[in-house]
């Protein structure tokens, strides 16, 4: 059966839906969501699709979750939204947004992940309404040397909270200069797992954590292979090995391997998309050169092919953030991208050509299926 | 006494800008203000008990920093919102 895709949009000043047609051609967008309000991520449940769970931070106010059950429809707060416990001695921590959201895993119905900045980890059964901070990582006495660098601009962010299909004790997540983690029992206890990853932000040998993984995702149907776009470079994984290789040294030079998003085939695990920017000199994070291009591998990272047919040509400095491309399960696969500019790009054909079907929305910070 | 409620968190009150609550201390007046409208003090004040960076609280015409001010004779609360939390 065909069926529609819903696009959920997170921006900086709100959140919008976008519905196509059957053939993906047409678009309809829906009123904002959360108006006014920095939409970092809004996500919907597979378990359960009319359910969505959206973070939100106002400009004044601290930060919030939402959720809907309609589908987007009408929306809730959250009655306890993500925060640190409060030490008997001392000043604690305090989320200043909420960054990321992934839902639980398929036998755990209800169950959400937060990921917030400053670092933090936060876990909900009753399908976001409340959320409990995850001790095991929040009062980890290592976390004050884990989450040690100050961040990227924004603040440092918990993001790419991954979890095992096979296995709702196994779970991933990355995290700005701390790196990628893993744990083995639920999220009792966390390992670094950054071994072969590149860091050329400091001197000495490589170090146990401290990098800077920008997207880390793991295929559903090949939980073994992990991919990460990563502050230096592009990576791939295969356990049980515990060492990234760098997969990302054969995109052309002049475009580099570095990148914020990633986005894996549905189908496929041998498949992924990245968006390179232009991570040299003062980092300006936009198009190389000023000419966007999606990039796709079809065997793990030996090869990459330069996508951007019916893209812009020249001057267009795209910046495109780690949660803003995703891709669709139809046949053949949907790619999506949204920029800072506030346009979105899809591609009906696994990324041979692009096609603009919104623009003049806020500056975009995440794109998911609904 | 009166608590004044400034645009971004009239959505907590259904839109009325101002609310009655009580308490012998502003940081009273607040949780009271949670119980009548369940979410607001979050928005407000951080999990650590600091008053967020854009938020300013007013009891009577004095700006305070302390949630421990008593409010004694004032009769009304101000929460302002700072025009530097304006989104850009």
């Amino acid at each position: 059966m065909v069926t529609n895709v819903r696009l959920l949009v997170g921006t900086a000043k709100g959140g919008w839906i976008l519905d196509s047609d059957a053939a993906r051609r047409k678009w309809t967008v829906s009123a904002p969501i959360c108006f006014g309000q920095s939409v970092n991520h809004m996500v919907a449940d597979p378990r359960e699709p009319s359910r969505v769970v959206a973070a939100a931070k106002a400009g004044h106010l601290g930060p919030t979750i939402f959720v809907s059950v309609d589908g987007g429809r009408k929306w809730k707060e959250a009655s306890k939204p993500p925060a640190f416990d409060k030490p008997e001695e001392g000043s604690g921590l305090s989320v200043d947004h909420v960054f990321w959201l992934t839902p639980g895993h398929r036998s755990e119905p209800g169950v959400w992940w937060a990921g917030t900045s400053p670092p933090g980890l936060f876990r909900s059964e009753d399908h976001g309404a409340t959320w409990t901070g995850v001790d095991g990582l929040n009062k980890n006495p290592m976390r004050p040397q884990w989450c040690g660098g100050e961040g990227p601009p924004g603040g440092a962010r918990m993001h790419s909270i991954l979890i095992d299909p096979r296995d709702a004790r196994h779970m991933y997540f990355g995290m700005s200069l701390g790196g990628v983690f893993e744990t083995m029992d639920g999220g009792a206890s966390w390992a670094p797992l950054n071994k072969g990853c590149e860091i050329d932000y400091i001197p000495g040998p490589p170090p146990e954590f401290g990098h800077d993984p920008h997207c880390v995702r793991l295929h559903p149907l090949a939980p073994d292979r992990l991919y990460q776009q990563n502050h230096c470079g592009i990576y791939r994984m295969d356990r049980p090995t515990g060492e990234w290789t760098r997969i990302g040294r054969k995109i052309p030079k002049k475009t580099g391997d570095i990148g914020f998003p990633m986005t894996l085939h549905p189908r496929d695990p041998e498949t992924c998309w990245v968006f390179p920017m232009d991570g040299t000199s003062v980092w300006p994070r936009t198009s190389p050169g000023g000419k966007p291009a999606v990039y796709v591998t079809r065997n793990g990272g030996k090869s990459w092919i330069r996508q951007d047919k019916g893209l812009p040509p020249d001057n267009a400095w795209f910046t495109v953030f780690r949660q803003a491309m995703t891709c669709d399960a139809r046949k053949p696969a949907g790619l999506y991208f949204g920029t800072t500019s506030g346009e979105i790009w899809a591609s009906r054909d696994e990324g041979e050509s692009w096609k603009r079907i919104a623009e003049h929305l806020p500056r975009i910070q995440s794109l998911e299926i609904g | 006494m009166i608590v004044y409620i400034p645009g971004p968190l009239r959505s907590y009150t259904r839109e009325r800008s101002q609310v009655e609550a009580e308490g012998a201390t502003l940081g009273a007046v607040l949780a009271d203000l949670d119980r009548r409208f369940p979410g607001i003090r979050f928005r407000m004040i951080d999990e650590q008990d600091r008053i967020r960076e854009h938020i300013k609280l007013f009891v009577g015409h004095d700006q305070t920093k302390d949630l421990n001010t008593e409010t004694g004779l004032a009769r009304e609360i101000h929460i302002v919102c700072a025009l530097s939390g304006g989104r850009r």
